[in-house]
């Protein structure tokens, strides 16, 4: 009956495999690209990725296509004879120099990007996360608010007793919550092992390290529910200790604050 | 050179198990090393097969997470330490003293003695699956303090990391001895073949870094059990300082595991296109740099981490630089091929599915390398796919390319050109089903290192799936393959290949048990493409 099942599954995936690599349905696939995601800094990272994506795809063309009309023209089998040169000053001079250019081209708009992710200055608020094997401890330094975050899949889903939710593995019991245009300050470190604090929609993975505070910052733009994952080796449960930040206007951000703090429970969770 | 002679000298060792244990021959040890790599290829190659299979649908099926990673830790160390790094050495053994016109390596008996480390070495760090706790399932890098969680295992993995140093450390040793001091009369340095210079090149790589990782363990085991701080912050030590000794192994080390290959494309493209090597000194700085800019780039590997502003800057810009005399190399290949008289043999194929698809896990790095875009990118599976694409098509593919290239040379029999070119295009395909989709998957943000994934990841894990499996499967053919041509088959003529260049290729074939007696004189002027030495020539008669 297991394997049964398992081999159909295995065809089912020979034909998605088909379907995928059918240019038509290619875009209708799930995500095969980075996020755009919801701050600012996000969306030059976005913009950046595609940059260097382009000018590679670029590269890549120029270079597969010189070689491939060489395979195609210049084989044994069409008669070539083989020609004997074998430097060109020029040419070498070129190919340091042009790609050079390009790496200086790239570099620019990289350490502006990397400067603005590192101005933690000025924030309005500041939240400090702390992993643990393997939970998120998460305390508003600024409120007097602290609470855990444990993944909320339930083990009948993970060992398939359970038709899985579409939130599987991304979802917690106590969300961070985060109010939209303002800048956030992250702390972020650990008490046990090393993790890493990963929200692919706010550009920010840090590691979280025993004896070290990183500190990130962040203004997320639209309100929403943004999930992400540990990203460093953890242990046993590295796969099940999900990131799960809401952001809320700063309006309902102050109604959940006051909420919090007289002990009212909000609904968080995240399904 | 007599021929008579050197045989004479093979009825003197001992037959049987005891020539292998007993061996001082540098044919013999590469043999050894280079069934010893294939045979980890498929014990590695078997742990990615479970990974893959925990990995075909979201939700536990198989393995506990404990076990999962563990495979993930054992699938890396047995790649690179008991495959790649073996299977060079190996080519090393076989291949330099022919280059270079020499009898055997310069220091036969430390060359049997790092070759026999290494099964136990191996067979040590694998029991440490059976032990209290499991094997070691920190990943390869072992990271504190994660790794010093492991159970029982960590002081044998330890154990045989130190093992697997001095084995390799010995083998520089040895290489560099050999290249140094066993060349033929007018062997310049700047005559040696590709594959020669890259591997005096990598020999130092070895000797600088594989001390530094020895260090770094040897700072877990006091960490462990002698009770020292180095990487525990509470007491007073850095978790981060581990990461930089690591990576200041490790980078290096992953330059160990490409520059040979770079030197056997350089043998085999230039042989198929029946025309020089395009830029052979260029290919000499281009290696030499890039060895140089492996020690000054080791914390891209950490972005993340947490470094000063300035820090994160200066390993981008330096991480960038690589790709100028990477992109050298592979210019310099294509310039090699253009206009060529191309013919494609199976190892003509390999070379130029290396060439394509290295050059795709260069663009990834590229992308890597720029920090604000790495913090994306950093430990997803688009990282897997990158190193999977410059290992995979790029190391693993440049070794299956030089034993066919070799092979009718070794064994004296031409291998099967149907199944060499099946095998081919079997792996050529499943290693892209396999590794392509990992980008994919890695943008859209699923984590390296988890036993289970979130249902959006589902499609492309699948595919990988079934690429993976498909990929084992095309090995057996080259098992098969070479079991075959050992055993017998169409002879092989002693220059083999119409365009072989180098010295190797004037030997008989197979070669006699003692490569040159008599040493070729290689003086004066050299024809890069005959290879044919009049002096050469006369010394063989």
């Amino acid at each position: 009956m297991k394997s049964s099942k398992f081999i159909l599954k295995v065809f089912r995936s020979i034909f998605t495999s088909l379907i995928l690599f059918s240019a038509q349905s290619l875009w209708a696939v799930q995500p095969f690209n980075m996020t755009r995601g919801v701050t600012d800094i996000s969306n030059e990272v976005f913009d950046l990725h595609m940059l260097v994506f382009y000018i590679t795809c670029v590269i890549g063309v120029l270079v597969f296509s010189v070689m491939f009309y060489s395979i195609f023209k210049h084989r044994k089998s069409k008669g070539q004879k083989p020609a004997d040169f074998h430097e060109s000053t020029l040419l070498e001079f070129l190919w340091t120099v042009i790609p050079f250019a390009i790496l200086i081209g790239l570099a620019i708009p990289a350490t502006k990007v990397l400067i603005a992710m590192e101005d933690t200055g000025k924030a309005e608020m500041t939240i400090k996360v702390t992993g643990y094997q393997w939970m998120w401890r998460y305390e508003y330094l600024d409120h007097d608010i602290d609470f855990y975050s444990i993944l909320s899949t339930p083990r009948d889903e993970i060992y398939n007793r359970e038709e899985k939710n579409p939130n599987y593995l991304l979802e917690v019991n106590n969300e961070l919550v985060l109010p939209t245009n303002r800048k956030v300050r992250i702390l972020i470190t650990s008490n046990d092992v090393l993790h890493a604090w990963w929200v692919p929609d706010l550009a920010i993975k840090k590691d979280a390290i025993p004896g070290y505070i990183n500190q990130v910052w962040t203004e997320i733009n639209e309100p929403g529910v943004y999930r992400g994952q540990c990203a460093e080796l953890c242990g046993r449960d590295h796969g099940f200790m999900p990131v799960v930040v809401r952001a809320v206007s700063p309006q309902e951000f102050e109604q959940w604050l006051a909420d919090k703090n007289t002990g009212t429970t909000v609904a968080t969770t995240s399904r | 050179m007599s021929t008579a002679t050197a045989e004479a000298h093979h009825e003197e060792h001992p037959s049987g198990i005891m020539r292998w244990i007993t061996t001082t021959n540098h044919k013999d040890i590469g043999t050894l090393y280079l069934w010893f790599s294939f045979i980890m290829f498929f014990i590695g190659g078997l742990m990615a097969l479970i990974i893959r299979t925990e990995l075909f649908q979201p939700g536990m099926q198989f393995v506990d997470p404990q076990f999962f990673n563990s495979m993930t830790t054992m699938h890396a160390i047995v790649m690179i330490f008991g495959v790649v790094m073996p299977a060079f050495t190996g080519l090393a053994n076989w291949l330099i003293p022919m280059m270079i016109g020499g009898t055997d390596m310069a220091l036969p008996r430390m060359n049997n003695w790092s070759f026999w480390i290494l099964p136990f070495a191996f067979a040590m760090m694998l029991s440490t699956l059976f032990m209290d706790g499991g094997g070691p399932a920190g990943g390869w890098t072992l990271y504190p303090p994660l790794s010093l969680q492991t159970g029982d295992a960590l002081p044998f993995v330890i154990f045989s990391i130190h093992f697997m140093g001095m084995s390799s450390i010995m083998g520089a040793i040895n290489v560099i001895a050999t290249i140094l001091n066993m060349r033929a009369p007018g062997m310049t340095l700047m005559k040696m073949p590709l594959f020669v210079w890259t591997w005096l090149i990598t020999a130092y790589l070895l000797i600088a870094v594989m001390p530094v990782l020895a260090g770094g363990v040897t700072m877990l085991l006091t960490d462990k059990f002698f009770g020292t701080s180095f990487f525990n912050a509470a007491g007073g030590g850095d978790p981060v300082l581990f990461q930089h000794i690591f990576w200041f192994f490790g980078h290096p080390e992953v330059y160990i595991l490409i520059l040979p290959s770079f030197g056997v494309i350089s043998t085999i493209i230039p042989t198929f296109s029946r025309k020089p090597l395009f830029g052979y000194s260029s290919m000499v700085y281009a290696t030499a740099s890039i060895a140089f800019l492996s020690f000054i780039v080791w914390a891209h590997h950490m972005f993340t981490v947490g470094m000063p502003l300035a820090g994160e800057l200066f390993f981008m810009f330096a991480t960038m630089l690589i790709a100028v005399p990477t992109g050298v190399k592979v210019f310099n290949w294509v310039s090699t091929m253009w206009r060529g008289a191309m013919t494609f043999e199976t190892p003509m194929l390999f070379a130029i599915a290396f060439i394509i698809l290295f050059t795709i896990g260069g663009f990834s790095g590229l992308m890597l390398a720029l920090a604000p875009v790495d913090f994306q990118y950093h430990d997803t599976y688009f990282v897997v796919a990158h190193f999977h694409y410059v290992l995979v098509p790029g190391s693993i593919f440049a070794i299956i390319a030089s034993v066919y290239y070799w092979l009718p040379k070794w064994t004296g029999y031409m291998y099967n050109e149907f199944l060499g070119k099946t095998h081919f295009w079997l792996s050529t395909i499943f290693v892209n089903v396999t590794f392509f989709p990992m980008h994919f998957v890695g943008l859209a943000g699923m984590p390296r290192r988890i036993p289970d994934y979130a249902l959006q990841f589902s499609d492309y894990n699948q595919i990988a799936t079934i690429g993976a499996f498909g990929f084992g499967f095309a090995q057996l053919i080259f098992l098969w393959l070479v079991i075959q041509t050992i055993r017998g088959g169409e002879k092989a003529t002693d220059r083999v290949w119409e365009g072989a260049e180098g010295l190797e290729w004037t030997l008989p074939s197979p070669p006699p048990y003692h490569s040159f007696t008599t040493p070729p004189n290689v003086e004066g002027e050299w024809n890069w493409f005959t290879h044919e030495h009049i002096e050469t020539t006369k010394t063989r008669s």
